[in-house]
């Protein structure tokens, strides 16, 4: 069977996985509540979870960033690959 | 991305886990890993490379730019409870400073650790602050602004 992380179709990504709360904290009256909310992420608060596909050392995965809960994370974005800075 | 990877032993030395994000999907990662990155630094990008296709993570964060379809620059530290201590958010033409980030890594685990709170551009072994009543109207006394670069 084809690692379907490998498969022409994009695996579905499931996205941000966010806690009742914080789903009505992003709602602003104007998305329904199935759509992603606004920006959610504030100091002092949770991070929004999120589950995606990720490439690590060779390999394709699936990461969420629940699994490094008790551990210190650097979530970094950055507008795109082979850009340069 | 590429100047957080040539730091990655000091983070990993102070136990922080980096994952990168941007709309590129995991295939873009690897070739960019294998063209580049790798030919930049020794082993190429040691940590996950996460694909936000659709930007849609990026929008819960912030950072997500609807009009270039990208996700901008910008950084979370997340505390071992999954609760974001600093964000950094910046457009695309600037860079991040590392060194700002350990600086901040190294105090909050401090704070974590002890609960002194750490004044501005505190570096370790520098004084902390201890909260509390016997400080109140005192903090003239242990910090000065303007000294330790802050």
């Amino acid at each position: 069977m084809t690692d379907p992380l490998s498969s022409c179709a994009r695996p579905p990504t499931v996205g941000p996985i966010l806690s009742p709360e914080q789903a009505a904290a992003g709602d602003d009256g104007s998305a329904a509540p199935q759509e992603v909310p606004r920006m959610i992420a504030r100091v002092g608060k949770p991070a929004p979870d999120f589950e995606t596909t990720a490439y690590h050392q060779g390999t394709f995965k699936t990461i969420r960033l629940s699994d490094y809960a008790g551990k210190w994370v650097l979530l970094c974005f950055y507008p795109g690959d082979f850009t340069f800075v | 991305m590429a100047a957080v990877a040539a730091h990655y032993e000091e983070l990993q030395a102070l136990d922080v886990h980096a994952l990168s994000v941007s709309t590129d999907s995991h295939f873009t990662h690897k070739i960019w890993q294998e063209e580049e990155l790798s030919k930049m630094i020794d082993g190429g990008v040691p940590f996950p490379m996460l694909s936000d296709a659709g930007g849609r993570i990026g929008t819960v964060y912030g950072v997500y730019d609807e009009d270039a379809g990208v996700d901008i620059r910008g950084r979370f530290l997340i505390d071992p409870d999954g609760v974001i201590q600093a964000m950094e958010v910046m457009t695309p033409p600037v860079g991040r400073n590392i060194s700002e980030l350990i600086r901040q890594v190294k105090a909050f685990q401090h704070n974590r650790a002890t609960g002194e709170v750490l004044p501005a551009g505190w570096q370790p072994g520098q004084p902390t602050l201890k909260p509390g009543p016997d400080l109140v109207g005192k903090v003239w006394q242990v910090w000065k602004p303007g000294k330790n670069g802050g």
